[in-house]
């Protein structure tokens, strides 16, 4: 005992060494196999105070972009207001209401919050985005995020109560469903950790008609996302001859490196949707499990 | 206690340097990402134990860590780099005589061909371990050993330029009583 007591006394900054190396090795995959670590919440209190006071400063120097985004939006949101189309003529109009509900009765779908970035990297391969918006702003895990100017930029991944943590479309395990806006045909959006001026969309058969240049959209299909919004642009496409589909490489509209000011975007019906899908595979997996 | 309130200010410029400025503009390629901030842990005094070096060094990397949002990444690299760091100085160091009376490494207590030794072993330690934890989790063996490369010459490069525009004021000891 005595000898085993004095042989870790002699070694003792090796064992200090394996044991603070041990610890730091959890931090890091327990972190990331959830995506999430306890410790970042209160981690992203204290980060994200003093980020707050530093973008403050860096958004003095990049107002004018900024400014001009947010006009292009402004402009584009006028033209669809309901004053701007007259109709030729509206006295004589044969109106028979045939539906039994009432179709002219809406709904809300998606609920826009605005938000700052006070963190953003696009050197990493997994990169996040701090937003100075928390669960006490009514962001909660799952939203989407739009840039300014309606391009697409990340999800939220996890919220502390003042702020939150999305995890850009720079990460290389980011997978959202986009399409060409063009066809409306549809494909996976990835990147390879590689170029952060090119995302990868997979998925899209080679039947669809592609052009360098083409628009990529956020596809009517994603949970996360209202559709219709912009991605990017395809910047080059790889004719992979073994399989049927193609490989492209999207320029993507949002400058990573640029965001100042986001629309934290909420699916009112994410849960539903999200549920609904859940349990859908569950049943149909269940019951080819009990039928074999 | 002015040393300590010296490596704080040290720590808390590094870190700054690190996040805001390294990590904030566009790299010149995704095999080069320069870092700059575990040369706060090379600057330390040689009078630290190796055990309180491995806690300055936990602390500095998860410090770094809670701002880059990676726990324990860099945390993990600085541990080897502060385990291997006494041994480094040990075979580097002027064996011990009465002139040999420097606070904290640099070019001029440890002479330039073996500071720059001892530069370049802590710097591809740290960044080996560094991309390694990053490679286990993504990307091909040749970028490993590419980045690897990439990564060490580059911060090395920004070494260089550091300590030949900024050099530290070592007043030795035997002169502090003036």
């Amino acid at each position: 005992m005595r000898n085993v007591i004095l042989f870790i006394g002699r070694y003792l900054t090796f064992f200090t060494f394996l044991f603070l190396q041990i610890v730091s090795l959890w931090f890091l995959f327990s972190f990331n196999k959830f995506h999430q670590a306890l410790f970042l919440q209160s981690a992203n209190e204290i980060t994200g105070g003093i980020n707050k006071e530093y973008k403050k400063l860096e958004n003095f120097f990049l107002q004018g972009e900024e400014n001009r985004r947010l006009h292009l939006m402004n402009d584009s949101l006028l033209n669809l207001l309901s004053h701007q189309i007259t109709l030729p003529d509206t006295t004589r109009q044969l109106v028979t209401d045939t539906l039994v509900i009432d179709s002219s009765r809406q709904y809300r779908r998606y609920y826009f919050r605005p938000a700052s970035v006070v963190y953003n990297s696009t050197n990493s391969e997994k990169n996040y985005i701090q937003l100075d918006r928390g669960s006490i702003h009514g962001i909660a895990e799952n939203m989407a995020v739009l840039n300014a100017d309606g391009s697409a930029v990340g999800i939220v991944v996890q919220v502390s109560p003042r702020f939150s943590q999305v995890m850009s479309l720079l990460h290389v395990r980011q997978k959202i469903n986009v399409a060409l806006q063009l066809t409306g045909d549809f494909g996976t959006l990835e990147w390879d950790g590689k170029d952060p001026g090119l995302l990868l969309l997979k998925g899209l058969p080679k039947s669809v008609l592609v052009k360098l240049g083409d628009p990529v959209v956020v596809s009517r299909y994603s949970f996360n996302f209202p559709p219709d919004y912009p991605v990017g642009t395809v910047a080059e496409i790889i004719n992979d001859k073994g399989t049927n589909f193609y490989l492209l490489k999207v320029k993507p509209a949002a400058r990573f490196n640029r965001l100042q000011h986001v629309s934290v975007v909420e699916n009112l019906q994410y849960a539903e949707q999200a549920t609904l899908d859940r349990e859908a595979r569950k049943k149909i997996d269940d019951t080819k499990r009990s039928g074999q | 206690m002015r040393e300590i309130i010296r490596n704080l200010l040290r720590l808390a410029l590094f870190v700054f340097i690190e996040v805001y400025l390294l990590q904030q503009m566009p790299h010149l390629h995704r095999f080069i990402s320069p870092s700059l901030y575990f040369l706060f842990l090379l600057w330390l005094p040689f009078s630290i134990s190796p055990r309180n070096l491995l806690w300055i060094g936990l602390i500095t990397g998860l410090v770094i860590d809670y701002f880059l949002q990676s726990p324990g990444l860099h945390a993990s690299a600085c541990l080897w780099l502060c385990l291997f760091r006494p041994f480094t100085i040990g075979i580097l160091a002027p064996r011990v005589n009465s002139e040999f009376n420097y606070r904290e490494p640099s070019p001029q207590s440890l002479l330039w061909a073996p500071y720059l030794v001892y530069i370049f072993l802590l710097t591809l330690v740290h960044h080996t371990w560094l991309v390694f934890l990053e490679w286990l989790s993504f990307g091909s063996f040749s970028d490993f050993l590419i980045k690897i490369v990439a990564s060490t010459a580059i911060s090395i490069l920004l070494i260089i330029p550091i300590e030949l525009l900024f050099p530290r004021n070592l007043s030795s000891r035997s002169n502090a009583g003036r």
